[in-house]
């Protein structure tokens, strides 16, 4: 398989250990911004997030592809230049698509995902509190069958890190600003026919 | 795989209006900002925490960190054994301050706006199932109990696959966002058809 991450040095450290310094700086300050944006968004509000399953508001989906766009741009440019790492987790087939699944019947339920909920629960929209401690309880109970599920389950379709580009054999350079294009594309039609 | 991704695009704004399920979710003033705004924000702050931090955006590790620490108050030596908690040893890192004080900038952004609810269950919820915050409560609980597990056997959530993993085009995080919205979508209209 390919490795997207060849062109620069490797990823500096593993995720783990207690945060200080200059990093716990920017985990405050760009978390206190990402829930921030979310509240102001209105992505923290159960009929905005279930009006977006119901297909009735298209609030959440317009964030989200507008933040690709923007992300996908800039993060591609300073990989590039060798200004940042990807962060690639592996693509599973088995895992995502029954993770993806269970998630979204979740969502249907809970409204609140996991950051939205956060700022859920900042502007007061105590529901999201037992939503919370479902996923605290759902948590444990994946990590009490994490010993089996990674010796099944998790070993199911698992293709190491893959790229659209890569896999549709496109090279990368033309790729970003296409789908670009046509995620813009698709923004304009949300824009243009749907309600919200 | 070529025109998978296009027609599931395409495929929303089609079906928005065909159907009722006995709510106008639509029916309220507005988003304090435009999405195009805040989706933009979130691109730019994506493009920091990778240049600055070294991190990807994320939020579902910080429940599972809180079940890590909740879990060893109760039952260490059973936590500790677990694989999941030896992999990923319960901590305040990172993504834990990230999103703890996601919390608090959701309050500063609805304390800034006049939007602070207070409330245990919005308006459209009580229109549609009652003000029964005990059904909200199982209804939520179980939510997030699937939400979790789903989130950890995909390796991400709506932040770390559908915002991080799709803006780096990993193939993967493709897969589980589509599947979070097929599954969210028909879940959603089941629920407003059926309770």
């Amino acid at each position: 398989m390919i490795d997207p991450g060849k062109a620069v040095k490797e990823p500096s450290e593993p995720p783990k250990g207690a945060v200080s310094g200059a990093k716990l700086v920017s985990a405050i300050l760009f978390g206190l911004g990402f829930g921030f944006l979310l509240q102001k968004g209105g992505v923290g509000k159960y009929n905005v997030l279930l009006g977006q399953l119901l297909l009735q508001d298209f609030t959440v989906a317009k964030i989200m592809m507008t933040a690709i766009v923007v992300g996908m741009i800039g993060v591609f440019t300073l990989h590039h230049f060798g200004k940042a790492n990807l962060h690639l987790q592996p693509t599973k087939i088995g895992p995502q698509t029954i993770g993806g699944l269970l998630f979204g019947a979740g969502f249907a339920l809970i409204a609140y995902c996991p950051g939205t909920g956060a700022a859920a629960l900042g502007q007061g929209s105590w529901d999201v509190l037992f939503g919370i401690a479902g996923l605290i309880a759902g948590s444990y109970l994946y990590a009490e069958l994490s010993g089996w599920l990674k010796q099944t389950v998790e070993k199911w379709g698992d293709k190491g890190k893959v790229l659209l580009p890569d896999l549709l054999h496109i090279p990368r350079g033309a790729f970003v600003p296409g789908f670009a294009l046509l995620l813009l594309a698709a923004l304009f039609v949300m824009d243009r026919f749907a309600a919200r | 795989m070529k025109w998978l991704l296009p027609s599931l695009l395409l495929l929303p704004p089609t079906l928005a209006g065909a159907a009722d399920f006995g709510v106008n979710a639509t029916d309220y003033d507005g988003a304090a900002w435009s999405p195009y705004i805040v989706g933009a924000g979130i691109g730019l702050l994506s493009w920091l925490t990778f240049y600055f931090a070294d991190k990807a955006i994320g939020a579902s590790s910080f429940y599972a960190t809180l079940a890590g620490f909740l879990g060893k108050l109760v039952a260490r030596k059973h936590t500790e054994s677990l694989k999941y908690f030896q992999t990923n040893p319960p901590r305040v890192d990172w993504g834990f301050v990230f999103v703890t004080c996601a919390i608090l900038g959701g309050f500063i952004a609805a304390w800034t706006g006049g939007e602070i609810r207070n409330e245990w269950l919005h308006p459209m919820w009580v229109d549609r199932f009652g003000d029964s915050i005990a059904l909200r409560g199982i209804i939520g609980f179980a939510g997030g109990v699937l939400m979790a597990f789903g989130a950890r056997l995909a390796g991400g959530c709506t932040s770390g696959h559908g915002i991080s993993g799709t803006l780096q085009l990993n193939a993967g995080s493709w897969l589980t966002v589509i599947c979070m919205f097929i599954s969210g979508i028909a879940a959603a209209m089941l629920l407003y058809t059926v309770l």
